[in-house]
């Protein structure tokens, strides 16, 4: 069997859309929490909440001032802003048609029913109230198309692809979600205890779905370095950067061996994951959490360019 | 307007007003009578749902808000019975051998011209004839490889062909999931009847074109499909054809000539392709011989195929067969190169180039269907008898200032069959499009594609004008 490069990239993309729609859904759900649980100035929450979806040079282009609804609206619906939901699951859509294909009758379907599902409930602009539908519905729609791929794609070169696509955007995600609110997390600066720092915190969790199992793996204790422990290195949790890692250099590996060549993206995520794996919480902070998600950013889009060429994605 | 269209004269394929169901559709109607009329419109809506969900969508080119379409389908099916199919298969046969040979010779002697049954200039100003093809013969002299030849029915022995497609014929993925789809919600209907199989066609197809690979191919020959892309009208169904022979959809930018072979990118490297079913227009093919705007087609691949390096199906300069002024002499070709007369018969057309003819048409517009020599999908095209008077002054005006772009035909009176509707059933008229594969032998699917007029009393079957479609039996029998 070969593939073609475009192939190669509309499975990479897809499933990268995919993953965004669903990331973006998130996000726009921790901000809600926020606004519902804090009385008054919410709207720069919002201004957060554009920030960690790296959309907000976007939204200030045709926006005066952040307010929550158009927030919202720009998230979820806009398609001026190629990050939205909707623009997401065009994209994703588009690029599954391309790659119908390699895609099993399920995969595709559950793409399709996903895309007319949303189209429909995001033509027009959102009451608060359908919100919790809307993010729900999202987050339904993607648990499904990942369900039926998973249930029903050979474990081949599509496969694998397709994976990789999925954790580099969940890792430039998570990533992005901890640099935005670092400085929440840094110990010179936190009130211990205080219910501002547990809301900030909560919010995070949120935006990767979370909070519920922070508990469990840290015994409830709402702690800095445990949930920049949690999100960056720990490897059971299924959007830390570790596990993201884990995957990429499993996924990667398997298309390596197949093909019997080792490219840079193979050299780069393993050094990425060796990283992860070697060092510890406490090492990270001292020596900057923000720097330390920088650096991770550019390797991360680094791995997305040496795969983009090295598999002949565009030329 | 409905009434004079819906002439009460037409033939109507399920019932007969003196006598009940015609004999092939006896178990079928038995079975529809015993049906409950709101469970039949509940099915209608799932098919649509199935639909909907599969995606077998196409595109309306300038609706930019709307840009993708389904096409309507009707589940009373279209029912054909093996003696009626029998006799137009020959025909069809004789009809597409006779095509390829005229090919052959267009692109060669030309003896059909030096024999004076068919004027020079028709072939050689003819804009789909390429001289690029001349002297050049296709892997095993086969030119048009997919063909679909339209038919419409006026009454119980009455089939005239409308018109040939040897181009790039389309719509077959819809004979497919319309039978596909039939068979999930209507099993018992396929215990009760007998009907003949078209599900081998993606195999078919793909054995077809594979024994076509050029001499120099060495092994199994690579095929791929060729599309447009996802923004084309019928994308669908080249996904659909290439995923169903499982082979490699291409676009031109997979593309490129290396080492005197086509060649796609693959994750590896440059892998050669032997045989290309392209679904690209002539036109866009290689922008180094025709447009060279084209960025759908591949720079070089006229060359690869005439040094024998690549199958191009169905080949270039074959579009001149879809020509309604060459078909006008369809009768004269099969005779010409089978030595019998046709099997099929011709609508009658008249050529607005001669004069005569022009007159004639200018005369009675209001009984008669003028087309554009070059037109497809339905448009540019009058009915006379449903056109208002203003329009037909207008296409008056047109015919005189370029006749030799059109061909005008009478308005047949085309047969119906009924189509479910809020209160029961009621008869449309409808046309036909078989898929024949040509190889080393001639192969015609028992089926085809049934378009229905939607509308009452409308004859306009094509999809893009408001046409549905309905799953075609072939019984045996």
């Amino acid at each position: 069997m070969v593939m073609l490069g475009r192939t190669a990239n509309g499975l990479f993309w897809m499933f990268r859309y995919i993953e965004r729609a669903e990331n973006i859904a998130r996000i726009v759900d921790a901000g809600l929490r926020m606004s519902l649980t804090r009385s008054g100035a919410s709207d720069d929450d919002w201004g957060a909440v554009l920030l960690s979806a790296d959309v907000r040079d976007i939204f200030d282009k045709h926006h005066d001032k952040v307010t929550a609804s158009d927030a919202i609206d720009f998230l979820l619906r806009d398609l001026s802003n190629p990050s939205s939901v909707m623009s997401s699951i065009d994209a994703a859509r588009n690029n599954a048609r391309m790659v119908r294909t390699a895609l099993t009758r399920e995969t595709w379907e559950a793409m399709n029913e996903c895309w007319i599902e949303m189209k429909q409930m995001l033509a027009r602009k959102l009451k608060s109230a359908d919100l919790p539908e809307v993010i729900e519905t999202v987050k339904r729609r993607a648990g499904l198309i990942r369900g039926a791929f998973h249930g029903s794609m050979l474990r081949n070169e599509i496969y694998n692809f397709a994976r990789i696509g999925t954790f580099i955007e969940r890792a430039d995600n998570t990533s992005r979600i901890l640099d935005v609110k670092y400085y929440v997390l840094l110990p010179a600066i936190t009130q211990v205890g205080s219910s501002l720092d547990n809301m900030q915190w909560e919010s995070i969790l949120r935006s990767v779905s979370a909070h519920r199992s922070y508990r469990w793996v840290y015994d409830g204790e709402y702690k800095a370095t445990n949930i920049a422990d949690f999100l960056i290195l720990n490897g059971q949790m299924p959007r830390s950067l570790a596990y993201c890692y884990d995957k990429i250099v499993s996924n990667l590996g398997y298309i390596g061996k197949d093909y019997g060549e080792r490219l840079a993206a193979h050299e780069t995520a393993e050094r990425v994951r060796s990283t992860l794996q070697k060092t510890s919480i406490g090492t990270i902070m001292d020596q900057g959490l923000h720097e330390f998600l920088d650096n991770f950013i550019a390797h991360n889009n680094q791995l997305g360019q040496e795969i983009t060429e090295g598999y002949r994605f565009y030329s | 307007m409905e009434k004079k269209g819906d002439a009460p004269l037409a033939f109507d394929e399920m019932i007969k007003a003196d006598s009940g169901p015609r004999v092939p559709y006896q178990n079928y109607h038995d079975w529809y009578s015993s049906q409950d009329p709101a469970r039949l419109l509940a099915k209608s809506r799932d098919a649509e749902n199935i639909f909907r969900k599969t995606g077998i969508t196409f595109a309306v080119y300038g609706h930019e808000d709307s840009s993708e379409k389904l096409i309507p389908f009707d589940i009373i099916p279209r029912i054909i019975s093996g003696r009626e199919w029998r006799k137009l298969a020959q025909g069809i046969e004789q009809r597409v051998i006779a095509l390829n040979a005229f090919l052959d010779d267009i692109y060669h002697k030309q003896e059909i011209i030096r024999a004076g049954r068919i004027p020079r200039e028709l072939i050689e100003k003819n804009v789909t004839f390429l001289p690029e093809m001349i002297g050049f013969r296709p892997p095993g002299g086969v030119y048009t490889h997919i063909v679909g030849t339209d038919i419409v029915r006026t009454g119980e022995d009455q089939f005239f062909v409308l018109e040939d497609n040897a181009r790039t014929p389309s719509g077959v993925s819809y004979m497919l999931e319309n039978r596909e789809t039939m068979m999930q919600m209507f099993p018992e209907l396929f215990q009760l009847n007998k009907v003949q199989r078209v599900e081998d066609y993606p195999h078919l197809l793909r054995q077809s074109l594979a024994s076509l690979a050029p001499p120099g191919c060495k092994g199994k020959p690579r095929v791929a499909v060729l599309t447009p892309g996802i923004y084309n009208s019928a994308y669908y169904e080249h996904s659909f054809l290439a995923d169903m022979m499982g082979v490699e959809l291409v676009e031109g930018s997979d593309l490129r000539v290396i080492d005197g072979k086509v060649k796609m990118r693959t994750t590896r490297g440059y892998e050669a392709i032997d045989v290309l079913y392209r679904r690209v227009d002539d036109d866009y093919l290689d922008p180094l011989t025709f447009r060279p705007d084209s960025a759908l087609g591949i720079p070089g691949i006229m060359d690869v195929y005439r040094a024998g390096n690549i199958t191009i199906a169905n080949a270039p300069g074959t579009g001149i067969c879809d020509d309604k002024a060459i078909y006008s002499y369809m009768p004269e070709i099969v005779e010409f190169y089978t030595g019998r007369k046709a099997l099929l018969e011709n609508v009658p057309t008249w050529r607005c180039s001669e004069a005569d003819s022009l007159k004639y048409v200018l005369e009675h517009l209001e009984e008669l269907v003028v087309k554009e020599v070059h037109g497809s999908g339905g448009y540019g095209m009058l009915v006379g008898p449903t056109a208002s008077k203003r329009e037909r002054a207008v296409f008056a005006e047109k015919l005189k200032a370029r006749p030799n772009n059109y061909i005008a035909q009478p308005t047949l009176s085309l047969s119906t069959v009924p189509i479910l509707v809020n209160k029961g059933i009621a008869p449309r008229h409808v046309d036909l499009r078989p898929y024949v594969l040509v190889s080393d032998k001639v192969q015609i699917i028992p089926g085809g594609l049934t378009r229905v007029a939607l509308k009452q009393g409308s004859l306009v079957v094509n999809s893009s004008q408001g046409g549905g479609t309905k799953d075609t039996w072939v019984l045996e029998d």
